[in-house]
């Protein structure tokens, strides 16, 4: 397994140039900073000059004295001081201004990312510089067992697949997982021929009683005192917000010791790309056509996370494979919580075959679904009410959003207005809500508790270890 | 007869490229790499710096032994290759030994060039290419009190530095109007020029020597005057390395000829560095660019041609790179930073120098003392040909803010 590692990102639309950047590196490495943030082409925008710790690096092979190095433990391109003899040939090998002459001490500076904890990103104000740990995630969990076997019959670049990879990875071995009919089965995760296509104990519950089903099994596990079990769904949209509605509202509201992973694909994908209650306005499907009269779903979609904070659940977070940081964030706080209590957790999940996207633009669909708020990301608990984990301030404009996407191609103008509308209004709501954030003391007080034997307050300390691979 | 299936003549950075070129792609294959060297890998660029004791000849070394281990290349010092049989494909050394190859590079680098000057190869005299070279300046330095420095390039200018900063009385002979002739223009030359002068140093331009005698360094000018020194250096530039190519069939011109992937003429044997004669970017004629980015470049060319790496791209041509430090200040050019015929330049002359020299709105050249730029920025934008007009005013006023921002829109 190679090594992958981290890196600043920036991303000049949020950049407001404001230049605390400059300041906090400046301060912090005593000297020039060593991020440097440029006007751009119009004005009001902003461009930047920073290291890229280049897998390939220029200013390393140009470098006369041996000064320059790339560490292949943490990917940081080093700069020995005692070897350097400042004769500047590595600001000619840099092709992006990633290292140059620091004139207070006339000497060359270059970034070396503050030992994992960029100065420059802790204070950027509007997001634009991200620190993206993707490098650490795939460290970490690259190595570790994918708990499904290989050759699962998704469609080219299916998303779900991916979450479904990544997120029992996650789990590891100690789990009990119920897909309900969907994409995550058919594509052969319960098996064939008497084998299932998943190296935990999985099942097949009914559309209609996931939730109930998972509800029995952890109230058994509890009665037997095997409290290192994560019980959870690997769930289509269609049976979280549809047909297993029921079942998943009784179970929160009961408090029900389950991580419930609902994978959003807008549809019932496997069966023929059928519109569901999640499936946003204008879609098209195969039972909301477009033609001379239809012009794709006349309703708007339910925002099913919402109605799940509604249940007062101990955690309810949106996540999107765009963001994968933010997505194991996530995928930890909610296996935590899903020892206390009901732990919802909705990941969109944009469907190739299904809306008409090539299978090498999907992460990109997810990146933009987030950055234009039409599924904006944040979370949620019952203490601490809402929050946003992704900024939705200086969102792109809807359009930037379903112009990717093949089953909006026929929208009219109304429609892209009315579209934009939901999501502006949707944001106003949980800018609201997250304004209330963190709440009084005495307007939030904990639910009455769970009906399982052990309680949601229970004493039992969470468990942490869950992956044994 | 020891045997590599890729045998590489030379130690310094286009071969360290080659190497590494070789191995992203063939992992396994045997390499030898030989030099005359007894060494390991440094760059001659260390040197003044070994000069001056601001590097030792321990910091200086590139890789270490762990580093041929782990790519699997013998590393092969004391080993002066003095023929090539091309048909046999095997390289003789000075020690009689015979290397047989599948695939050769040849980067032997290139050698001071000494003038033809009267009673030259009668007095003893320094040069600086090596190692060992630096080692005896330095030493010789302690004990002298007078110097006298034939050639104002790069090398000679650092080492007339260096040894005017120990304390000797220093006289630099060139031949030409100004110090590093091409690099610079003139206002650029002059600035270095009086900073030499300042601390002492006597430059005598446009100067030729006709005759050096002994016992330590008498050395008469074109125009009568004669210089009198301990320690005579000669930095009157360098040539490729190419006698161990005679009879081989390689063909040699100023240096050996290459095409656009460092094949030399013959089938099997590549060519980068110092020693190649590839294309000039801006010309596009054959030229000899002999500075560390160039080898780097061609290196890794060669080195990807000589593994069939499907990726390796042609040679785009050379630029003249220069980064040059004098007495703490700094000197920088990229490209045709002189030039003045058919093109555009832009001087900026109050507090620090500036020349930006374009053609048809695009940047060609960029020259400056005492005002950093970022040199690889500015080479992006020529190799790249960027066309400026949109933002041919913001250039010329902010190059450097305007440059970042140019690239760091490319880079998305």
């Amino acid at each position: 397994m190679g090594v992958a590692f981290d890196s600043i990102g920036f991303k000049a639309s949020l950049c407001d140039g404001c230049g605390d950047c400059m300041t906090a590196c400046s301060k912090a490495k005593g000297g020039a900073s060593r991020i440097s943030i440029v006007p751009g082409a119009k004005a009001g925008t902003f461009e930047t000059a920073i290291c890229r710790q280049c897998g390939d690096p220029k200013c390393v092979q140009v470098c006369p004295s041996g000064a320059l190095d790339k560490d292949n433990g943490n990917g940081i391109i080093g700069w020995d001081a005692s070897k350097c003899v400042d004769c500047l040939l590595c600001t000619a090998g840099c092709a992006y201004g990633g290292i140059a002459v620091d004139e207070t001490v006339a000497r060359v500076a270059k970034c070396d990312q503050c030992d994992g904890d960029p100065a420059c990103v802790k204070v950027c104000p509007t997001g634009a510089l991200e620190f993206r740990k993707a490098g650490t995630i795939f460290n970490e969990y690259g190595g570790k067992e994918d708990l499904f076997v290989p050759g699962l019959s998704g469609c080219q670049g299916c998303n779900s697949e991916l979450i479904m990879r990544h997120a029992m990875r996650k789990i590891g071995r100690n789990s009990v997982l119920a897909t309900p009919p969907g994409c995550i089965p058919g594509m052969g995760s319960v098996g064939y021929n008497g084998k299932t296509g998943t190296k935990v104990p999985v099942f097949h519950p009914l559309l209609t009683n996931t939730a109930s089903m998972l509800s029995g099994i952890r109230r058994y596990y509890d009665r037997i005192g095997r409290k290192d079990i994560v019980v959870m769904a690997l769930a289509g949209d269609g049976g979280t917000s549809d047909c297993g509605f029921h079942a998943v509202s009784g179970a929160a509201e009961r408090g029900e010791k389950v991580l419930y992973v609902c994978v959003d694909n807008e549809g019932y994908m496997n069966t023929g790309m059928q519109r569901s209650g999640t499936t946003p306005y204008g879609s098209w499907t195969s039972t909301t056509p477009v033609g001379e009269h239809m012009k794709g779903k006349t309703q708007d979609a339910k925002n099913l996370p919402l109605i799940m904070t509604a249940h007062k659940c101990r955690y309810v977070a949106t996540a999107s494979t765009g963001y994968m940081e933010d997505l194991y964030e996530k995928l930890d706080r909610a296996i935590e919580a899903s020892f206390e209590g009901f732990s919802y957790l909705h990941i969109y999940s944009p469907c190739p075959t299904g809306w008409r996207i090539p299978a090498s633009k999907v992460i990109e669909a997810c990146r933009m679904s987030v950055d234009s708020n039409f599924n904006p990301l944040w979370e949620y608990t019952n203490t601490r009410g809402l929050r946003f984990t992704h900024s939705p301030d200086n969102a792109y404009p809807i359009t930037e959003y379903v112009k990717m996407i093949g089953k909006y191609r026929h929208l009219s103008p109304d429609q892209l207005a009315h579209i934009q509308a939901k999501v502006d209004e949707q944001v106003a709501l949980l800018k609201l809500m997250a304004a209330e954030s963190p709440p009084p003391q005495a307007a939030h007080r904990a639910p009455a508790g769970s009906s399982t034997p052990a309680g949601a307050e229970s004493s039992q300390p969470a468990r942490r270890e869950i992956a044994r691979n | 007869m020891p045997e590599a299936k890729y045998l590489l003549v030379g130690s310094s950075h286009a071969a360290l490229e080659a190497l590494r070129a070789i191995r992203l792609v063939d992992p396994d294959g045997s390499m030898a790499m030989l030099t005359k060297d007894e060494r390991l890998p440094y760059s001659p660029t260390i040197l003044p710096y070994v000069v001056s004791g601001r590097s030792g000849p321990d910091k200086v070394l590139l890789r270490d032994p762990a580093f041929f281990a782990a790519n699997a290349c013998t590393y092969v010092p004391n080993a002066q290759a003095v023929s090539l049989d091309a048909k046999a494909r095997a390289v003789t050394l000075a020690n009689g030994e015979v290397w047989r190859y599948q695939s050769l590079l040849v980067a032997s680098g290139a050698q001071p060039a000494i003038p033809p000057v009267k009673g030259l190869d009668g007095v003893t005299y320094h040069v600086l290419r090596t190692l060992a070279d630096a080692e005896g300046l330095r030493a010789a330095m302690g004990a002298a009190k007078s110097a006298v420095v034939l050639g104002a390039g790069l090398v000679g200018l650092h080492a007339a530095e260096n040894l005017a900063e120990a304390g000797l009385k220093v006289s630099v002979v060139e031949m030409q109007d100004h110090v590093l002739p091409g690099y610079f223009d003139a206002k650029a030359s002059t600035r270095i020029e009086e900073a030499f002068t300042k601390h002492g140093v006597d430059l005598k331009l446009r100067r030729k020597v006709v005759e050096v005698s002994g016992p330590a360094a008498r050395v008469t000018l074109d125009d009568g005057n004669v210089l009198e020194a301990d320690l005579l250096l000669v930095a009157t530039g360098v040539r490729p390395v190419t006698d161990w190519l005679e009879g081989s069939g390689v063909a040699v011109d100023k240096g050996v000829v290459v095409d656009e992937a460092m094949r030399t003429n013959i089938d099997g044997v590549w060519a980068a560095g110092d020693v190649a004669q590839a294309t000039d970017f801006a010309s596009g004629k054959p030229a000899l660019i002999g500075i560390i980015p160039t080898a780097v470049e061609q290196g890794k060319i060669a080195g990807q041609g000589m593994a069939g790496d499907s990726y390796r791209k042609d040679y785009a041509g050379g630029l003249p790179v220069n980064t040059y430090r004098f007495f703490g200040r700094v000197a920088l050019s990229i490209g045709r930073a002189a030039a003045t015929e058919g093109v555009e330049a832009v001087e900026t002359d109050s507090g620090a120098y500036r020349r930006l020299v374009l053609e048809g709105n695009r940047l060609v050249g960029y020259a400056s003392v005492d005002e950093p730029f970022d040199v690889g920025i500015m080479g992006e934008l020529i190799r790249r040909r960027i066309d400026l007009t949109e933002c041919k005013d913001a250039f010329l006023a902010w190059p450097v803010e305007t440059g970042r921002r140019l690239m760091s829109e490319q880079w998305r």
